[in-house]
């Protein structure tokens, strides 16, 4: 390591530095440098107590934290493939054709992270040239989130559209990284949802299910839905009909979507948000950490579980029949909990705030996910939305203190 | 730029003398309506899905904006004024209705796609404002050609937002008479095996309002006077 940054010192910065030749790119290599070594910066004046983990650190962290969710979604992206061809069945998800179901998966989440990471940075790279600012970080987490939480057939070059109107639109035009009202991965996938939804719903959760089927070899009874898709199906049917039994049925145990198998995430979904476990292995590690705030996570999935209760106790159609704990671990609720409300700058900033904030989210997570079927993923809008209203939160928090404390100056002060 | 100073010009000023001139350039750019007053924004979103919508909208809002300015700025010394918002409201919808049946008459079509808009033009921000700061305390000349020139700051934004909408959102412009011209092959969509999709976020009203955001983007980019101090 030693060697490199002396080779990096010696030989490759004078390029770019001064009135070498390389000079209108400094910003590029100062991202990179930033990215392999601390800086040395040091304060001119005072003391500052700092931690050793600055912004790229933590950001790393994050990416790490996604390990998990992204692995079993490409293993899982590659058995729903497999299953949709009947080459295994349901019997034996892990052991058959492992190595298979990876080189399937890799082949659509590698492309997504490449175009990904291709627009968003090049975006970055050229905006900070022109300005003349440092490259930031921030693009590190959501360019590995934007592939994440995309359907796995979605076309490339949506992709790329997507994540520059993300980068463009909710991030540079407010001034770049730390300055985004909304959180810019939801807001590449609610681009996506609104500005194609023909190709963001229907069968684009497994690999090739279309040309499979087209070619007559999928296998029978299988259907490419997901298990929101299902239930918005028993939408404004009576309980017990036929179509909720139906739909009911798989959410059973032993059925496709049984609570086992919502909550280790063998369905079909987005890349990575079917796994609620992985998830969850991702929040241990952030709130171990101290990255992810554990008010937002905890009170986010209070929210869903008390709506889902409430709609226990309605009971007005099937979708609402089922359990607040099997409710949070379909779709992408925990994802979303763990890895887009927590979002440092979008989300509130009070703790008081973080819990009104993170409980809300949960909540309208769950009732706009069963009370608007065209809208499946609710996750997405209420975080969306809650993004907007986090600096309100804060307003009130922070208005509700100082009013709290003035009254005890004047009580303290009336003693005296 | 001239440099000489013309005693003439203070006798009787013309009507396209450096001053009025600026009349007419500066709601292009440095006093646009939409982008800097952030007049008229309503109509701005709501028919800004065709080209063809916006042009008729646009020459709908010159027509009153003209009719209006010189009217009132005719009758500027004989109204009073505690009810001169009465008479300016009478005076433009006068003409709106003038509008509203001519369009009628001849495209019904569009006529019923503008829908409430036309009617509405009665209330556009931009019209009773430049009767209110301009036509009420200046000759019935120069106010024309502030009408003139506010009217085509409102035209040029409204084209720009409608053109950039109706290319991403239908992939094709229409015109009137000849009707939906289509740019892009038939085969390059995915119903037709192809790669390619419209955005349908850009015929979403939202979509509207960014593409106005991002022109008061560019232009305050290019103007660097329009940027405020703090």
């Amino acid at each position: 390591m030693k060697a490199l940054h002396k080779l990096i010192e010696e030989r490759v910065k004078p390029n770019f530095t001064g009135e070498g030749k390389l000079k209108r790119f400094w910003v590029v290599f100062d991202a990179l440098e930033t990215f392999l070594f601390t800086p040395g910066h040091t304060t001119s004046k005072g003391v500052h107590v700092r931690d050793g983990i600055d912004l790229k650190r933590t950001m790393f962290l994050v990416i790490v934290a996604m390990v998990p969710a992204l692995l079993f979604g490409t293993c899982n992206i590659g058995y729903q493939y497999f299953l949709s061809l009947g080459e295994i069945t349901t019997a034996d998800p892990w052991n058959a054709m492992l190595l298979d179901k990876l080189i399937v998966g890799a082949i659509k989440v590698v492309p997504l992270i490449v175009v990904s990471y291709a627009t968003g940075l090049g975006i970055e790279f050229v905006i900070a040239g022109m300005n003349g600012h440092a490259i930031n970080e921030g693009f590190l987490v959501s360019g590995m989130l934007i592939p994440l939480i995309m359907p796995v057939d979605v076309p490339l070059w949506m992709v790329a559209v997507a994540t520059a109107f993300a980068v463009l639109i909710a991030k540079e035009v407010f001034g770049g990284t730390g300055m985004n009202i909304l959180n810019v991965a939801l807001t590449a996938r609610a681009f996506l949802f609104f500005a194609y939804p023909k190709q963001m719903s229907g069968e684009i959760w497994i690999h090739d299910v279309m040309a499979s089927k087209a070619g007559g070899v999928l296998a029978d009874g299988y259907t490419g839905a997901t298990a929101l898709g299902q239930l918005a199906n028993t939408v404004g049917q009576p309980v017990n009909g036929e179509v909720s039994n139906g739909v009911m049925a798989m959410f059973a145990d032993g059925g496709m979507f049984s609570f086992m198998n919502c909550f280790i995430g063998t369905i079909p979904g987005s890349v990575a948000e079917t796994s609620a476990l992985a998830a969850l292995i991702g929040a241990a590690l952030l709130i171990w950490t101290g990255i992810g705030s554990w008010r937002i996570i905890s009170s986010f999935i209070v929210g869903g579980l008390v709506m889902g209760v409430i709609f226990n106790q309605l009971g007005l159609n099937a979708y609402m029949t089922i359990g607040p704990v099997h409710q949070i671990v379909m779709g992408g609720f925990m994802f979303g909990a763990v890895f887009m409300a927590t979002d440092p700058v979008s989300a509130a900033q009070t703790n008081t705030g973080k819990w009104i904030y993170g409980f809300l989210g949960g909540f309208f997570s769950i009732m706009i996910r069963v009370f608007n079927p065209a809208y499946p993923e609710g996750v997405m809008m209420a975080i969306l939305f809650m993004n907007v209203m986090a600096p309100t939160i804060d307003h009130y928090v922070i208005e509700a203190n100082i009013r709290r404390r003035e009254k005890r100056l004047a009580a303290t002060a009336a003693v005296a | 730029m001239s440099t000489e100073t013309t005693p003439a010009v203070e006798k009787k000023e013309s009507l396209f003398s450096k001053k009025n001139r600026k009349l007419l350039t500066d709601p292009l750019d440095d006093s646009n309506p939409i982008t800097v007053q952030v007049l008229g924004i309503c109509s701005a979103l709501a028919i800004t899905v065709q080209v063809q919508q916006a042009v008729i909208m646009s020459l709908a809002v010159l027509f009153v904006m003209i009719g209006g300015n010189v009217i009132v700025s005719l009758m500027r010394n004989i109204i009073p004024d505690r009810i001169r918002i009465i008479v300016q409201l009478v005076v433009i919808a006068s003409l709106v209705i003038i509008v509203d049946e001519v369009l009628k008459a001849y495209s019904p079509d569009i006529s019923e796609k503008l829908s409430v808009f036309v009617g509405l033009i009665i209330t556009n921000c931009i019209i009773m404002g430049r009767l209110e700061a301009f036509a009420l305390g200046n000759k019935p000349g120069p106010s024309m050609l502030d009408a003139v020139g506010n009217a085509m700051g409102y035209a040029w934004i409204l084209l720009a937002v409608a053109l950039v909408r109706e290319v991403f959102g239908s992939g094709a412009i229409s015109f009137p008479g000849v009707g939906q011209v289509k740019f892009l092959p038939e085969g390059w969509f995915y119903a037709n095996g192809g790669f390619y999709e419209n955005n349908n976020l850009m015929i979403l009203p939202p979509m509207a309002l960014i593409t106005v955001g991002v022109i008061i983007w560019i232009q305050r980019a290019r103007n660097r006077s329009l940027i405020e101090e703090n």
